[in-house]
């Protein structure tokens, strides 16, 4: 579904990305885990083409999206949850979801938002209420929401469990997982909560500065003695 | 009235609440228009006030609106099923009852000051205000970018017209369209090279942009007449009936039979400008709720979470510029039918300073407030005329003491643009 060559990825002169593979199958959820900084969001935001590539090949569904303008590569069937939710705080519940659904250009609309509404139901409660006010759970729900109004095949999460209390991260993750086996949606999760990640993904990969170190199913990477001592000591 | 009465909830305290903003309303607008009036004094005019009939205004409104109200709720109590929305939706209700005062206000002037010059001058000033406001309120209030340099597609849209009337006949009809055109062209040319820039980054591009206009204005002589600016600009007539004692075609006074009077073309001036204005409101209400205006909103919220829902965040600015350019190319157009003369020095920054004032001061993004706004700005300096000397102290120390009240600007609360079930959402 989604391959990654050789990507690299640049910010000014600091290289962010090294010559990164990786593939993401279809019906896949596949985590990727990393220390801070070790450039995952920058992974997620360059398949976005900010930043774009500095060399390397981008294939989503065989097709190189590499090029392509950040509008663009939204109308193919891949949508991102930011970092950090990124609602429109002063707009409505209501107005984050429709805009959600730009890629489809007002298509599927009412279905959609349907769809959203089944799986948060606390999102239709407070559809009029400005989104900036809504809890931290309740916002990155709307946010999910949001990425979903476009129909996307591909899911790009990041960092889902940001800031949340476990309760909610649980509901959360059940939700991710629901979403991949019941909607048939492939999953690319980015998470600190590496545990948690790993224990619903199909595969996983690990990142340190820029780099992939490490590959390999869910359970053989919760299993590696090197994983366990980067990224599970804490909570063992 | 006890305090015991009025309590939050009860329908009485918003009651008086909402004769109180509907007074408070009147009473600004009323205030230039009844409050003051011009009287020739030994052949020199000056102004005097009334503050007697300003007061029985306000007494108008106020119990006027209680009554009007009561009346209203009476007839409305008898479908139950509109009963609640009325009350809990208050501000809803509020800043509509508001709204269609002012209109109605706006419209009615003319009636009673037909043959004040004065007062029908100023509100028309007050009119291309708002027409400004409300077109900038586009580009810093909703789309969140911030435009020092507005006041040069006010320029482009006056000189547009100035020179495509006084060179090539042009009528205002035929020139305010292509006036519009050129400033959005212009505003698009202006957005590109910016794009990538952001807050004071941009604020500076555009000042700089502001000032290269009206300084080639100023030099480029053969072109736009340098200082001396353009003369002659022929005035709007009404659908080809000319404001004048007599014109080689049929004139406004003769057709409808009336007597020659000077008043007939500032008043058409005065509903010319209403009509304009209202066209922009009705434009900007309606971008609001398509995607269009709800990408510029996001725009100002978050650029890179748009980028991430696939909004194209370079097409999103351009159509915020475009949009805010051609507004002011259109209030440029009736500032040049209007003044009949323009020059350079019409479209200086502190022009642009104003305007960005009127919609900092309405709190961003709010249409309503960018009329009450325009209103403080616009009338306040005629008010201070009295001091005087004293006259930007009086001003800035207003614009000090709103900004410190209500730093988010008089009316800083968003409406929401849609509503999946008004009479739910609604509700409690
Ligand atoms: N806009 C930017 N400009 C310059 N450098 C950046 C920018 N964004 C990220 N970086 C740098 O790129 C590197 C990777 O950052 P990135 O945000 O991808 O890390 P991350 O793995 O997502 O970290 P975290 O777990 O803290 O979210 C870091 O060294 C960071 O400083
Ligand atoms: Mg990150």
């Amino acid at each position: 579904m989604l391959e990654l060559q050789r990507v690299s990825a640049h910010y000014g002169p600091i290289q962010a990305l090294v010559e990164v593979d990786l593939v993401v199958r279809a019906g896949e959820i596949v985590t990727l885990i990393g220390a801070n900084g070790a450039g995952k969001s920058t992974l997620m935001t360059t398949l976005f083409g900010t930043p774009r590539a500095s060399s390397g090949r981008i294939l989503l569904e065989g097709e190189d999206i590499t090029a392509l303008p950040p509008h663009r590569i939204a109308r193919r069937g891949i949508a991102l949850v930011p970092e950090g939710r990124r609602v429109f705080a002063k707009m409505s519940v209501y107005e984050n979801l429709l805009l959600g659904a730009t890629p489809l250009e007002g298509a599927h609309v009412e279905e959609n938002l349907q769809r959203v509404f089944s799986l948060f139901p606390v999102l239709e409660t407070r559809r009029t209420q400005r989104a900036g006010t809504l809890s931290g759970g309740e916002q990155q729900m709307l946010a999910i929401g949001r990425a979903l109004m476009s129909e996307p095949r591909l899911l790009l999460l990041d960092e889902p469990s940001l800031g949340l209390a476990p309760l909610v991260i649980r509901t959360i993750f059940r939700t991710i997982v629901a979403l991949n086996r019941e909607h048939g949606l492939t999953i690319l999760l980015v998470e600190q909560n590496a545990r948690q990640a790993l224990k619903i993904a199909h595969r996983g990969y690990v990142l340190q500065n820029g780099r992939i170190v490490l590959e390999g199913s869910g359970a053989a990477l919760l299993a590696d003695p090197q994983v366990r001592a980067a990224y599970l000591d804490a909570v063992s | 009235m006890t305090a015991a009465v009025i309590s939050a909830s009860s329908p009485l305290a918003l009651r008086l609440r909402d004769a109180l903003a509907v007074t408070v309303l009147g009473g600004l607008l009323a205030l230039p228009f009844i409050g003051l009036v011009t009287v020739e004094e030994g052949g020199a005019l000056t102004v005097r006030t009334r503050w007697g009939a300003w007061g029985a205004t306000l007494a108008a409104l106020f119990f006027g609106r209680l009554l009007l109200r009561a009346a209203l709720d009476a007839w409305r109590s008898r479908r139950p099923a509109r009963k609640r929305a009325v009350f809990s939706s208050g501000d809803a209700v509020l800043r509509r009852a508001a709204g269609t005062s002012l209109l109605a206000a706006a419209l009615l002037l003319p009636v009673f000051f037909a043959d004040n010059r004065y007062v029908i001058d100023t509100a028309t000033t007050l009119g291309i205000y708002v027409m400004l406001g409300w077109g900038l309120n586009v580009v810093v209030g909703l789309a969140g970018l911030l435009d020092l340099g507005y006041v040069a597609f006010y320029a482009v849209g006056a000189y547009t017209y100035a020179l495509l009337s006084t060179q090539f006949g042009w009528s205002f009809w035929e020139a305010l369209p292509a006036a519009g055109a050129l400033a959005a062209l212009f505003g698009i040319l202006l957005g590109y090279p910016v794009l990538r820039l952001r807050g004071d980054y941009l604020a500076i591009v555009t000042l700089g942009f502001g000032e290269i206009i009206r300084i080639v204005l100023l030099n480029w002589t053969s072109f736009s007449g340098g200082p001396n600016g353009i003369g002659g600009i022929p005035r709007p007539s009404f659908f080809g009936l000319a404001f004048a004692r007599s014109a080689e075609g049929r004139t406004f006074h003769e057709f409808f039979g009336l007597e020659f009077s000077p008043m007939h073309r500032f008043i058409f001036l005065y509903y010319l400008i209403v009509v304009l204005a209202l066209l922009t409101h009705a434009l900007i209400s309606r971008l609001r709720v398509l995607p269009t205006g709800r990408a510029w909103e996001a725009l100002r919220e978050d650029e890179i979470a748009c980028k991430a829902l696939g909004l194209n965040t370079t097409t999103v600015k351009l159509s915020a510029f475009a949009t805010g350019a051609m507004l002011a190319g259109f209030a440029g157009v009736f500032f040049a039918a209007r003044q009949g003369f323009i020059s350079p020095e019409s479209f200086t920054f502190s022009e642009s300073a104003t305007i960005l004032a009127i919609v900092v001061l309405g709190g961003m993004g709010s249409q309503l407030g960018v009329v009450l706004a325009a209103a403080v700005l616009v009338v306040l300096p005629e008010l201070g005329r009295q001091f005087a000397d004293y006259r930007m102290l009086v001003f800035g120390a207003a614009m000090v003491t709103i900004m410190a009240v209500k730093p988010t600007g008089l009316l800083a609360r968003r409406e929401p643009t849609v509503r999946l079930n008004p009479e739910r959402s609604a509700a409690p």
